[in-house]
């Protein structure tokens, strides 16, 4: 909201500068977000009068004008359309400076068509009053000739914006912003008059509220034979422009002050298109309205209505109707000021896409005190402008909200705050925001919230209210880091930045993504997952919650290789989603990319591609750091995204906890990558739960190593062969590598060779050869009979 | 027979001459091995008259101790020139680069978070996480947000479905830690939180770290000391920082927490906005709604809450300008933190 300095000091003088003003607000709460200034800079600008008027000789469009500034009459070239003898004008003397703060220039007598002339008049837009002009700016007939314009238009006003938060609805007019600042500079609030209003008709259109509790109180007056042509006087449309607002029509601009002045909303109907009672009801579902801004609404049956008993009229709160509303024509207005409950309005603008000014107010609050005094008031006014008739009031009442009381306790200002303040302070300090003493004793007080706090409902708010008055930085700081006690770790799960450090080790960046994706990225990669959509996502690309980290870093890549970089290693860790049998599950997930060369590009390594084997030694480090490799196996898997050929499923204990492959061929052409991806993605919980070292004895006799090889079907996977091994190769078995892998010459096509290092040791004695042949033997026919083996000799 | 002394003058020179190791110890055997030539004299001196052989004895070993002498001598010199071969041969260009695989490294907003944590374990936070799609009820309701409260349209919320959204903000994780445990609760909760904004200063996704402290008697003092001490940790600097009364619906009273601009220490600059104030934080006292609502009683207990945008905090430890740049993930900006 923007507010007038100025008139907020015609209320309360808090007796301090522009910044320091801007300071205190900031500083209690109500934050200030910008300052500006009511008018351009300018200087040298005086209240003219124009004295007479001549066509110019050689100009259809300018007139030669005298005119005064009370001492001296000078000639004035013009082309105004509305100068006129009489007028009262800014005029720029010979010497003035116009045009704002970047591109001033001076006012020089100048020879215009071969005319003297010597000074300027001048249009609001030239003041910087407006963003165009059609003419002078006619100025009030009760200016001063003469006067610097600056003072008589009090142009050295500074408009102030405030960031309001939505529990200082009281603040959102300028009774409640004084009284801040009356409370704040501890200085005395000037009241607003409520003038009374002589009836001089009694035509009256009846009310009634058939939602007493959304509609507690519904005011109502009928204005006839109104004047809508009547212009807003100048004090009144400077006004609305200093607060941000647009004069519209005097019926408008009436209601807009009070909307700034008191807070209060209130809306003008035309009287003569209205049939009988006026009513603030509930919306029937589907019911339908054409508002203000000619926009079509079908209305829900939560949105409070205000209707007659031919149609809806208006959203109450929010915004007034098409049909009833007050026109070029309009001779007669039906004035309303109402208080809705903001239970009522909450919500309802923002769920039809709008936002006013009265449902902003509405939402937070409006003093329901107010009613009939704000009617009144913006009746007199109104008469003031439009002339006209004001009827009696018509009145229908509901439940109203009960007052609330709360007790303040003084030793809980000192618990909450962590300082004694005075009691006295912190009395004087309610008192002034407006909340009433009912009762006290030593220890606490009982105060009555006044109408228009609606954010005050419990101890904390008072203690908030005189902290907040008293100076957050005027309150101690205390290191109270409450009870200390040692962390309870559990040394068998690993922290996932565990898990991060081996994959940087490994030369792998962490990028983080956005959760949501383009769909057609997920589809590509998980077609049978059934995916989490966004309701209202900012684009299409952005709605899809991801089913894998794996697109993010596929994007990644593609981001970095359109920028020449040829070796991307990524990893990221976090959340993935998907819907399964229609419940959401979230899973953390950590995945990794390699692409390019194995090698940074040395002097002293080969130049190679990756291929499946690095990926899976990264994911081999992995698995290292929980339960260790040998806890897990990894088996041909399935993947849509992978490689066939080129994909492992990893297991846990028989359970699938992930897979590491290289990116399907129909992807990596997608993409347009032109190398091989290399991808992985595991569950992070599977990787972090580990276990507490547990101690063996060493054995104090040698370990006994043997090779073995054999040549096998080129089909048979190693891992079956080395378990096979496992299996026979008795408990003393310590170490099992497979440390070559042979294909071609010599073992027989479509055939390979693979070697195993078998090494045992036993704990309390020396193993004999006889043994260990009788196991290799046994190994040996294991694998003849289960993989067709042949010894290789 | 030689004489002892040719037999010296001999060895001494075959010594001299020799070039490595292996002969040197061969004529080791040679002359004073067990069947070497003084080794013969020495057996020969019985065939001696006897008043000879004293003095022909001590001769022989003078010679055997001097061809000893030149052995080891001649030994040292060999294995000092071969070592000196060696080092030559072997010397490399330490100026070439080691072979190695490259670091990779963190993310910049990983690495500010793993600080602040660290920061707060320091004095006993603990670390909770939660789920990032929410019930509306942890996320709003829960935190004393009710349906249709103005607060929430400060959210710009995602939404999966009229009761479940993108959680908006850290919050709901001590909401759930306070349902499943019992006070005194002291943690920190990071995450990826989520707002359908997105411009210059804003993206749809970005990260919090929110704490909490449930303890009994903890006042705003307590707050405030705990603030500052942690940013002026996070930023290694003393900087001014400030409390403004603002609003959360969660908290009550609520702050927003200014500190002095880390790039032109309170005089004013673009960073600032010219008000040499940087906004960092929003905290306050927990709302007893809110830990009514999650079964702690407010008459008992109390506490306080602070949450701040780490892309923020990350930007201005490490003079990031773009805010989005986080999320593209280009690696020559990645890299900068490694």
């Amino acid at each position: 909201m923007i507010f007038s300095e100025s008139w907020l000091r015609e209320f309360v003088d808090p007796g301090m500068s522009t910044a320091e003003l801007v300071e205190t607000l900031t500083m209690a709460g109500l934050e200030v977000d910008n300052v500006t200034s009511a008018a351009s800079q300018f200087s040298g600008v005086v209240v003219g009068r124009v004295e007479s008027t001549e066509q110019h000789p050689d100009a259809d469009k300018l007139s030669v004008c005298r005119v005064t500034d009370g001492v001296t009459d000078y000639q004035v070239v013009c082309g105004a359309p509305n100068v006129r003898p009489g007028l009262l004008v800014p005029f720029a003397k010979v010497g003035a400076v116009l045009g704002g703060g970047e591109k001033p220039f001076k006012i020089k007598a100048a020879k215009l068509r071969g005319v003297e002339s010597n000074g300027m008049l001048c249009s609001a837009e030239e003041l910087g009053l407006a963003e165009s002009s059609d003419g002078l700016l006619e100025l009030p007939e009760t200016l001063t000739v003469g006067d610097d314009i600056r003072v008589a238009l009090d142009l050295d006003d500074k408009l102030i914006e405030l960031d309001l938060t939505p529990n200082r609805g009281d603040c959102l007019g300028m009774i409640g912003l004084a009284r801040e600042v009356g409370v704040l500079a501890r200085a005395p609030v000037k009241g607003l008059e409520f003038p009374s209003v002589e009836i001089t008709t009694q035509r009256s259109i009846p009310v009634a509220t058939a939602a007493p509790d959304a509609c507690p109180t519904y005011l109502g007056r009928v204005i006839e034979n109104i004047d809508i042509e009547a212009p807003s006087p100048y004090w009144l449309q400077e006004r609305l422009r200093r607060s941000g607002l647009r004069s519209i029509d005097p019926v408008v601009d009436v209601t807009n002050l009070m909307l700034l002045e008191l807070g209060h909303p209130m809306h003008a109907f035309d009287a003569d298109k209205l049939q009988g009672t006026v009513t603030a009801r509930f919306a029937s579902e589907g019911e339908k309205l054409t508002l203000l801004d000619d926009r079509d609404v079908v209305l829900g049956s939560e949105t409070l209505l205000i209707a007659d008993e031919a149609q809806a009229l208006a959203m109450a709160g929010i915004m007034g109707g098409l049909s009833s509303s007050v026109t070029r024509e309009t001779k007669s207005i039906f004035l309303e000021c109402a208080f809705f409950s903001p239970l009522a309005i909450a919500g309802k603008a923002r769920s039809y896409g709008m936002h006013t000014d009265a449902s902003h107010r509405y939402e937070r609050g409006v003093d329901y005190a107010l009613q009939a005094r704000a009617l009144d008031r913006a009746t007199a006014l109104l008469l003031e402008i439009v002339g006209g008739n004001a009827g009696p009031v018509s009145v229908a009442t509901g439940n109203l909200p009960e007052s609330r009381q709360v007790r303040l306790t003084f030793s809980n200002v000192k618990r909450l705050l962590g300082v004694e303040i005075p009691q006295a302070e912190c009395l004087d300090i309610l008192s002034r925001l407006g909340l009433v003493e009912v009762a006290s004793d030593t220890e606490s007080c009982v105060f009555t919230v006044p109408s228009f706090r609606f954010d005050i409902s419990i101890e904390a708010d008072l203690i908030e209210e005189i902290a907040r008055v008293f100076g957050y930085n005027k309150l101690p700081e205390t290191l109270g880091m409450g009870a200390q006690r040692l962390p309870k770790i559990a040394e068998s799960v690993r922290p996932v930045s565990a898990l991060k450090r081996i994959l940087v080790a490994e030369g792998y960046q962490e990028a983080i993504n956005y959760s949501f994706i383009d769909p057609d990225l997920a589809q590509n990669v998980y077609p049978e997952r059934q995916t989490v959509l966004l309701q209202n996502p900012l684009s299409a690309e952005m709605s899809v919650m991801r089913p894998s980290v794996l697109p993010g870093l596929l994007s990644t890549l593609s981001y970095n290789l359109n920028r020449q970089r040829e070796r991307v290693r990524l990893f990221e860790e976090g959340l993935v989603f998907e819907r399964r049998d229609g419940a959401i599950t979230q899973t953390r997930k950590i995945a990794g990319l390699v692409y390019g060369s194995l090698n940074p590009i040395s002097w002293n390594q080969p130049k190679q591609a990756v291929d499946f084997y690095d990926i899976k030694g990264a994911v081999e480090s992995l698995l290292d750091l929980g339960l260790g490799a040998g806890a897990y196996e990894f088996v041909k898997g399935e993947h849509s995204a992978l490689h066939p050929g080129q994909c492992a499923e990893v297991r846990c204990k028989g359970e699938p906890i992930g897979f590491v492959g290289a990116l399907h061929p129909r992807l990596q052409r997608h993409f347009g990558f032109p190398s091989k991806a290399y991808l992985f993605e595991l569950d992070t919980a599977a990787l972090v739960e580990g276990r507490l070292p547990a101690a063996s004895a060493l054995s104090r006799y040698p370990e006994v190593s043997r090779d073995l090889a054999v040549v096998v079907s080129a089909g048979i996977a190693a891992g079956d062969l080395a378990s096979c091994i496992r299996v026979n190769a008795g408990d003393d078995l310590t170490e099992l590598t497979t440390f070559d892998v042979y294909e071609g010459p010599g073992v027989g096509e479509g055939r390979k060779s693979v070697a195993f290092g078998l090494t045992w040791q036993h704990p309390s004695r020396t193993l004999g050869d006889e043994e260990i042949s009788a196991i290799i033997a046994k190994c040996i026919k294991a694998l003849e009979s289960d993989f067709n083996a042949e010894l290789r000799v | 027979m030689a004489t002892p002394d040719s037999l010296l003058t001999e060895a001494l020179e075959a010594i001299q001459n020799s070039s490595d190791e292996k002969s040197l110890e061969a004529l080791r055997v040679h002359y004073i091995g067990k069947k070497g030539a003084v080794t013969a004299q020495l057996k020969a001196l019985g065939q001696l008259p006897a008043d000879e052989r004293p003095a022909a004895g001590e001769r022989i070993n003078v010679v055997k101790r001097e061809i000893d002498s030149a052995l080891t001598a001649r030994k040292s010199i060999l294995i000092e020139q071969s070592l000196s071969a060696q080092l030559e041969a072997e010397t490399v260009d330490v100026s070439l680069p080691g072979r190695r695989q490259t670091q990779g490294g963190l993310h910049p907003i990983t690495q500010a978070i793993e600080r602040i944590a660290a920061i707060f374990a320091g004095s006993g936070y603990e670390v909770a996480e939660g789920p990032e799609i929410e019930d509306d009820y942890h996320n709003f309701e829960a935190l004393n947000i009710p349906a249709h409260h103005p607060a929430r349209a400060m959210h710009d919320t995602f939404y999966i479905d009229p009761a479940t959204v993108l959680r908006t903000h850290t919050s709901p994780v001590q909401v759930r830690v306070m349902e499943g445990g019992a006070p005194p609760f002291k943690m920190i909760c990071p995450g990826r939180v989520y707002r359908c904004d997105s411009d210059l200063t804003h993206t749809p996704m970005f990260h919090q770290v929110e704490g909490l402290l449930i303890d009994r008697d903890v006042s705003f003092a307590d707050l405030k000391g705990t603030v500052i001490e942690f940013l002026q940790a996070y930023f290694e600097a003393d900087l001014p920082v400030r409390f403004r009364p603002s609003y959360f619906p969660f908290t009550e009273p609520s702050a927003e927490v200014d500190m002095g601009c880390v790039s032109c220490a309170g005089e004013g600059c673009r960073i600032c906005g010219n008000t040499g104030w940087l906004e960092v934080m929003g905290c306050g006292m927990v709302h007893p709604r809110v830990l009514e609502m999650s079964n702690i009683d407010p008459e008992t207990y109390n506490g306080f809450a602070f949450g701040m945008g780490v892309e923020r905090l990350a930007m201005l430890r490490y003079g990031v300008g773009d805010l989005r740049t986080y999320f593209e993930n280009d690696l020559r900006f990645l890299q900068q933190f490694n």
